[in-house]
């Protein structure tokens, strides 16, 4: 579905990143994580042609990323941007249903399906009460949850999500890692950064580490989540925990 | 009926009364029975006739268009620059038009030449600073776009100020003064002839394009990454609502408030969809600019510049929309 060779990325004039090479299959969740400022989002917005490539090879859905127009990508893959609070007052409803842009003439306007489609992804994040009301009066979080529904309503076959954890209570933090395992499971690529290595055990197939623009370790999580990697990542000691039937988590030590 | 529909309802409903109202009053009063009897083609006598023709048709249009292109612009441009402040002025349409029209006057030419030089000032101004903004790369392209606009407009600010000072005190420097105002005293129809098609062409882009122009408000990667490409779709924005600006401006000299405050009310009646706010906006802008022209030639026995008038009345209309608007825009 992705596919990524020896890439590097960064702003104009400013390279941040570099040999990052990794692939991600269709139906696969891969979880990247690493520090602030690490380049996860410079990283995010390269593999979606916002910024381009300072080297190295993209390709979405097996064709280069140079070679797409931006409706191509848009039906491809999908973003979720960490959240945003200078929007203008539009509905919850209308804001999703500008996910349907790449699915549109120019000079159309969203038509029956396009309008199923986006009250499904509503419904599907449990947030279809929300649909009249203004993007600029919901939560944080539950504007986090409009932003996924709008990335959802662009039926792409990749889904990128910048943090999308960040803002969220305990309880939507663990409705969006179903929702993520979820599409998934209905063949979904996704691509996910997190500042918990706890969601990259929950959901992910495989956990890329970033530090400094380049790969640390990309692997299974369990695998590539250890107490000298995580050192390395944030510059604290953590203890990995294996509580059985597969399942792990990370607890920090926090002196006393 | 929903609030959103009495908002177009009301605002039809005003500037259907308002033209009525302006074809009534003036130096000659005109009667409602002589306007539909001229309507109906009966006779009726010749000073009706030449007043409500010649005299005040003119004008009345020239306020709907001109209002109502104002509005659209600055409409497009509020969305576009995800502000509620902006006015179409903000990327130097108006100074140049200023400029052009003023090297004009200050070179003694005709009516026409002077328009001319008016509409080609704005669309050369803009175009300037579209040129550089969008080479300024690394910076937020709106941004760019802004600070260039506000520079560029400084200087050509200078240059109008330098002929206003080596203009002749007498002859050219209150025709001056009075175009900066702003006035549709003078306007004649073929003037609108001319004006009308313009602004109609800047504003086809702006309705085939309602609903994805909706995307311009939100930042520039999200409406990237939902497949729009920005760089084109901001620059047709700009030339279409240019083109009105420019148009409006050649013929009525700079008209302020219109275009900031008329998007920002009818933005607080029907939300920000432009397919919805732009009708509405357009209706309220063409009547606004009426009733202010309607005040002009009747509150005094001088006519006085709507530019005063409409700052008189913008002022405080949109100090109390700011404090009433308690939410986000």
């Amino acid at each position: 579905m992705l596919s990524v060779e020896s890439l590097a990325f960064g702003f104009p004039g400013r390279t941040i990143g570099r040999d990052v090479s990794f692939s991600l299959e269709a139906g696969e969740v891969m979880c990247v994580l690493g520090p602030n400022g690490g380049g996860k989002t410079t990283l995010f917005r390269t593999l979606l042609g916002l910024l381009v490539p300072h080297g190295g090879t993209i390709k979405l859905d097996s064709a280069p990323l140079e070679t797409l127009s931006r409706p191509e990508i848009a039906r491809r893959a999908g973003y979720v941007p960490q959240g945003h609070t200078g929007y203008f007052a539009f509905t919850v409803r209308e804001f999703v249903l500008m996910g349907r842009t790449a699915h549109l003439g120019v000079f159309s306007i969203p038509g029956k399906r396009d309008r199923e489609v986006s009250e499904r992804a509503l419904e599907s994040l449990g947030i279809a009460h929300l649909a009249d009301k203004p993007v600029t009066e919901i939560s944080g979080g539950e504007r986090q949850l409009a932003l996924v529904a709008r990335a959802l309503a662009q039926e792409p076959k990749l889904l990128v999500l910048d943090e999308p954890t960040a803002s969220l209570d305990f309880g939507n933090q663990v409705r969006v890692l179903q929702r993520i395992s979820a599409l998934a499971g209905a063949g979904m690529s996704i691509l996910f950064s997190s500042h918990d290595p706890d969601h990259a055990f929950l959901c992910a197939r495989r956990a890329l580490l970033l530090a400094e623009g380049r790969v640390l370790e990309i692997g299974a999580p369990r695998a590539v989540i250890r107490p000298d990697t995580l050192e390395r990542l944030y510059g604290v000691s953590v203890k990995v925990i294996d509580l059985g039937g597969g399942a792990h988590t990370c607890l920090p030590a926090v002196g006393r | 009926m929903s609030s959103r529909t009495l908002s177009y309802v009301l605002a039809g409903g005003a500037l259907v009364g308002l033209t009525v109202l302006a074809f009534a009053v003036g130096r000659y009063p005109i009667s409602l029975s002589e306007m539909t009897s001229l309507l109906l083609g009966q006779p009726v006598g010749a000073n009706v006739e030449t007043v409500v023709l010649q005299v005040r048709g003119p004008r009345v249009l020239a306020a709907l268009v001109v209002g109502a292109s104002l509005a659209a612009a600055g409409t497009a441009y509020q969305g576009m620059f995800r502000n509620p402040l902006v006015s179409p002025d903000i990327l130097g349409v108006s100074t140049g038009a200023a400029l052009g029209a003023v090297l004009g006057i200050f070179l003694s030419l005709g009516v026409f030449f002077i328009q001319l030089l008016a509409f080609a000032g704005g669309l050369v101004a803009v175009g300037l600073v579209y040129f550089i903004g969008s080479r300024l790369r690394g910076h937020d392209p709106l941004l760019a776009l802004v600070l260039t606009g506000v520079v560029i407009g400084t200087l050509l600010g200078s240059a109008i100020a330098l002929l206003k000072y080596l203009a002749d005190p007498y002859n050219q420097l209150p025709a001056i003064t009075y175009w900066l105002l702003g006035s549709l005293a003078a306007i004649t129809p073929r003037d609108l002839g001319v004006a009308a098609p313009l602004a109609l062409l800047g504003l086809a882009p702006m309705l085939l394009l309602r609903w994805r122009m909706n995307l311009l408000a939100l930042p520039d990667d999200e409406a990237r990454a939902l497949g729009v490409d920005t760089r084109k779709l901001r620059t047709l924005v700009v030339a279409a609502a240019t083109l009105m600006t420019a148009a409006a401006v050649a013929v009525s000299g700079i008209i302020g408030w219109v275009g900031l405050l008329i998007p920002h009310a009818a933005r607080l009646l029907v939300g920000p969809d432009f397919g919805r706010l732009l009708p509405l906006a357009m209706l309220l802008g063409a009547a606004f600019l009426l009733a202010v022209d309607t005040l002009c030639r009747t509150i005094a026995t001088i006519e006085v510049p709507p530019g005063v008038l409409t700052a008189l009345i913008g002022t405080p209309f949109f100090l109390w929309l700011f404090a009433l608007a308690r939410r986000s825009w």
